[in-house]
């Protein structure tokens, strides 16, 4: 009996795939069996710099189930990419450490991995520079910030403001480079069938990857089928294409059978991308009573040698606060590192938490309450833009979060409360993330057996998007969820955007919605639904999800050791079609945050010019045991402006804002403020005393 | 990972003359260390002797008072173990300082004690290591080494001991039982392991083939009043920054027993002996254990990024020695 009136969007329904995850049925891009399977592995750069002049495999080595070593003296030629870092085994040039230089192509995996280990590289390395400084001389403004802001912008008299300010902030944050290190690594089985290829790849976007992989080998998209029906996160590193999925098509190629390649925990430091490490300077002029007259906001970053990716740090500064003379801009410097791209909120969460904890200072030396400052500053109108917010209920998080966290009696000195060996303290940031859509096309068909089938080349990459899209379906269709088979993660589906920027329930939502209610209205057996014209119809400005952290933090007097009580988040994000994959998605996101905050950290070597701690032994990210307590909630908000189900995106916002509210209770637990992040207990531990 | 050969053995006799005729060969217990290294290249034995059939898996009492513990007996079981959690506190808590659930339940006693350093450019085989490949050099000391050494370090290498288990046994003064293609013998823990100076790829004083067959832990008074309190940079499966082992009997104000040892400052576990005796018949008050922790801590050499450990290590002697005396703050 299916109570087909009570609504699916709204209800806390498990996740579709939750038992075949957790029996192992599911498969990932790496599991699928395939006849004849042939197994590489990537030799990757030892140097940061130079030419790789040759290969040589020892003859005397040579393995009977080596099958090929391929290099770009002798690998199939590739046709030109919009992503030079898809143009694998093309040239001598060593733009990194780590670059992928040969595939190794073997009957086992074993085979593979010995036979890397015994060849030989013939390089002539050459000085290289991988260190990000405030003053690099190569520091440049770059034309454009992901993926299409302006580097620069500037309104009002900002000298002018700042010069007549009675109270100014001026503080210079720094971020690590971070990883997105998704548990299941970036793999690609590549299988060749005439001049069609078929791709089990692990990525966000399955129709982008076709492309992008078919771009490079010179086949149209629709020659490349790619199959990813179960992602083990990604968070940004398989957003387009990555290294892996060219070469084992290459490698597929040449060899004559299927190739499989799954690079290791190392090599994802390296090759798929990571967050810039970023260094801020955050000026803030305010008057007397907490009005600020002036934000000046600048980030300098790094980019690879091979590809441009200008992080989009300081864009949330643009439209956070009210300041009528504002500046924001970005620099960059071209190092002979990795190349960096998206990981979870590119550019809100390294650039909220300068922004956000430059306020916390600024509410210090105004003597003002943080959360009462943040009042003080509220928008009317996005203030660059001048737009209308489609909604904004940012107060409305911090006060309803400041009572539910029992903010009211805090004592706003720092270092004030002991409890045994650790001082305890409390810190609060805002949280924002813009809410977008991109256009997609569904298909939904009327089956025999009064089922319904919903397509969309959506990936669920562990967000519970197949859930929430099952529940738009059933209820656009007036069915229980019962009734609706929802099929995602194949490119040869109807044409979906990628799994990113927190818009994949918006996009394939509307487009669903749109499926649903043609075949509705049609009374026919099959509707396709293109959004595009709806969605580029669209305003774009002014739509935002919001956010406010608090954090509760134990600091230890002996060792500076931080840990996390308690972590509450606040949002209001719209209509939230799934209480429980929505909190999920903030708690995971929360935890990234707290990661960011206290543990993670991607340690360069100068000298090398490599990743230090390149595993999850070293490369830290929270355990259970580094927070006690750990919830979200949300506001109920309506917004029919964003899409027609009024959702926002929610998989980045609880990154954003989070890592600030625990600097700044590590301040208000000891009256340190730790400018360079993470904050672990070497940076405190001198001034404990 | 390169081919090698696998040769369970089922007494120690077997084992150690197997390994003796295997130059390029190891024992595997746990596994929980060896088998990475494996993986990444770092260790590429020829041959594994599979130790862990091996009649080494129980705790028995000494005649003479004390614990002899059986060197397969895994870190986990060792923990839990009534006797040990009775009378030797610091033991147990070390043990469930150190590495994860599953960790402890495979890996073994003598094996935690074998484990090797996890400077992370000894881990690395694509980077010049002297502990790796000799005479390659020690990038560490001027790239990354918040975590290494700042005493008795070499200019050739300054990488640090990881386990937490060794760090209480130096304290405890337990003995390492060995078997060997010479016959047995028996070495104190505290010189089991050496300092690097300019061999420091050879770890530990036993000879190829010798087999560590158990840990004897001495009757001793003063571990019922002990502890282990280890530093961190995440609150669960983490290396130490700084460890502790403390165990220490005060009367009437003045200590009269005092055993500590540290962690994750030297290559190997750091008795501190200086400490005791400037401890010894002084007033359990922080002032002495701040003292006795400077006495042991004026030989240190830190290196640019390390020089915290000293403060680390001089406030978690006070903190422990003050909790364990009920001296105060």
């Amino acid at each position: 009996m299916t109570a087909v009136t009570e609504r699916a969007v709204g209800a806390p329904l498990g996740r579709i795939e939750g038992p075949a995850k957790v029996t192992g049925a599911a498969r990932y891009a790496a599991e699928y069996p395939v006849e004849n399977l042939a197994h590489a592995w990537v030799i990757q750069s030892p140097v940061a710099r130079g030419t790789l002049d040759g290969v040589v495999v020892d003859p005397t080595t040579e393995d009977k189930d080596l099958l090929a070593v391929l290099w770009h003296g002798n690998a199939p030629r590739l046709e030109e990419s919009d992503d030079p870092e898809l143009a694998v085994l093309q040239s001598a040039r060593i733009s990194y450490r780590g670059q992928a230089l040969a595939l190794v192509v073997a009957r086992t995996p074993e085979a593979a991995r010995r036979a890397a280990q015994v060849i030989r590289l013939e390089i002539t390395e050459e000085p290289h520079d991988a260190l990000l400084t405030a003053d690099h001389p190569g520091l440049y403004t770059p034309e454009q910030v992901n993926p299409a802001f302006p580097a620069v912008t500037e309104s009002g008299d900002v000298a002018g403001a700042f010069a007549a300010a009675p109270v100014t902030v001026d503080v210079t944050y720094r971020t690590p480079a971070l990883h997105n290190n998704p548990m299941e690594p970036h793999a690609t089985i590549a299988v060749w069938s005439g001049d069609d290829l078929v791709l089990y790849d692990s990525n966000q976007h399955p129709p982008g990857v076709a492309a992008a992989v078919g771009a490079v080998l010179g086949l149209p998209a629709e020659r490349v089928h790619v199959i990813t029906e179960h992602v083990g996160g990604g968070f940004g590193s398989k957003g387009t294409a990555r290294p892996n999925a060219v070469l084992a098509a290459l490698g597929a190629r040449v060899v004559g059978r299927p190739v499989k390649l799954v690079l290791p925990r190392q090599a994802l430091f390296s090759m798929v991308g990571y967050r810039t490490p970023t260094i801020q300077r955050i000026r803030l002029a305010a008057e007397r009573d907490g009005t600020l007259t002036a934000i000046d906001h600048e980030a300098v970053e790094q980019t690879s040698r091979l590809y441009e990716f200008a992080e989009q740090t300081t864009v949330a500064t643009r439209h956070m606060y009210a300041a009528p003379h504002r500046r924001t801009g970005h620099r960059l410097v071209r190092l002979d590192v990795p190349t960096p791209r998206w990981m979870r909120a590119p550019g809100e969460a390294p650039g909220m938490l300068g922004l956000e904890c430059a306020m916390d200072e600024l509410a210090e030396r105004l003597g003002l309450d943080p959360i009462e400052l943040r009042v003080r500053n509220e928008p009317r109108v996005e203030p660059e833009s001048g737009v209308p917010f489609s909604s904004r209920h940012y107060l409305d998080c911090l006060r309803e979060g400041a009572e539910r966290f029992g903010w009211a009696d805090r004592d706003p000195q720092p270092r004030r409360r002991r409890e045994g060996a650790w001082w305890v303290g409390t810190g609060v940031a805002g949280a924002t993330y813009p809410t977008m859509a991109q256009p997609s096309t569904a298909r939904v068909r009327a089956l025999p057996d009064g089922r319904y089938e919903v397509a969309v080349a959506a990936t669920d990459i562990g967000t519970g998007a197949r859930t929430i899209l099952t529940q738009i379906a059933a209820d656009e269709l007036g069915v229980g969820v019962g009734r609706v088979h929802v099929r995602i993660g194949d490119s040869t589906l109807p044409m979906a955007s990628v799994a990113g920027g927190s818009s994949g329930s918006a996009s394939w939502g509307w487009a669903v919605t749109g499926a649903c209610r043609a075949l509705r209205e049609s009374g026919s057996e099959e509707a396709v639904y293109d959004s595009t014209e709806e969605v580029q119809r669209q305003e774009k400005e002014g739509k935002h999800a919001y956010g406010a952290h608090f954090a509760e933090v134990r600091v230890d007097a002996d060792t500076g050791e931080v840990r996390v009580s308690r972590l509450f988040g606040m949002y209001a994000v719209g209509r939230v079609l799934n209480p429980r994959t929505a909190r999920s998605q903030f708690i995971s996101g929360m935890t990234m945050g707290l990661g960011m905050a206290l543990h993670e950290e991607g340690v360069l070597d100068p000298a090398t010019g490599d990743w230090v701690n390149h595993d999850l032994a070293e490369y830290h990210v929270p355990a259970h045991a580094d927070v006690e307590s750990i919830e979200a909630d949300w506001l109920d908000e309506r917004d029919r402006a964003v899409n027609p189900m009024g959702s926002k995106g929610i998989g980045e916002i609880g990154i954003v804002g989070s890592p600030a509210a625990i600097v700044n209770a590590v301040w208000h637990a000891t009256g340190v403020r730790v400018r360079d992040l993470p904050v672990r207990l070497d940076k405190l531990l001198p001034h404990l005393g | 990972m390169r081919t090698f050969g696998y040769a369970p053995a089922d007494d120690v006799a077997s084992a150690v003359s197997l390994l003796a005729t295997a130059p390029g060969g190891t024992y595997l217990a746990g596994g929980t260390n060896l088998v990475d290294l494996m993986k990444l290249g770092v260790a590429t034995p020829d041959v594994l002797v599979d130790i862990n059939r091996l009649p080494l898996h129980e705790v028995t009492r000494l005649p003479g008072g004390g614990l002899r513990i059986g060197a397969g007996v895994r870190n986990s079981e060792l923990a839990a173990h009534p006797e040990v959690r009775r009378s030797y506190p610091v033991l147990s808590q070390a043990l469930l300082a150190g590495a994860s659930g599953q960790l402890r339940n495979m890996a073994t006693t003598g094996g935690n004690l074998l484990q090797r350093t996890r400077c992370r450019y000894f881990m690395d085989a694509t980077k010049p290591c002297n502990k790796r490949a000799p005479g390659s050099g020690c990038p560490a000391r001027t790239g990354d080494h918040r975590n290494l050494a700042v005493l008795g370090a070499s200019e050739h290498c300054v990488a640090t001991h990881p386990s937490d288990m060794a760090v209480a046994l130096a304290a405890l003064g337990a003995t390492v039982r060995v078997a060997g293609p010479d016959g047995e013998r028996d070495i104190p823990v505290t010189e089991l392991h050496r300092l690097p100076g300019d061999t420091p790829q050879v770890d530990t004083v036993l000879r190829h083939g010798e087999l560590i067959t158990s840990v004897d832990l001495p009757e001793l008074e003063v571990a019922r009043v002990s502890a282990y309190r280890k530093a961190r940079d995440r609150a669960s499966y983490a290396f130490a920054v700084g460890s502790v082992a403390a165990a220490v009997h005060a009367e009437d104000g003045v200590v009269h027993d005092v055993r500590l040892a540290f962690g994750a400052v030297a290559h190997r576990p750091w008795r501190a002996y200086a400490a005791e005796q400037a401890l010894l018949g002084r007033p359990a008050t922080r002032d002495s254990f701040l003292a006795a922790a400077d006495a042991e801590l004026a030989a240190a050499e830190p290196l640019r990024d390390n020089a915290f450990k000293v403060t680390l290590i001089r406030n978690l002697v006070a903190a422990t020695l003050a909790r364990l005396t009920g001296a105060g703050r």
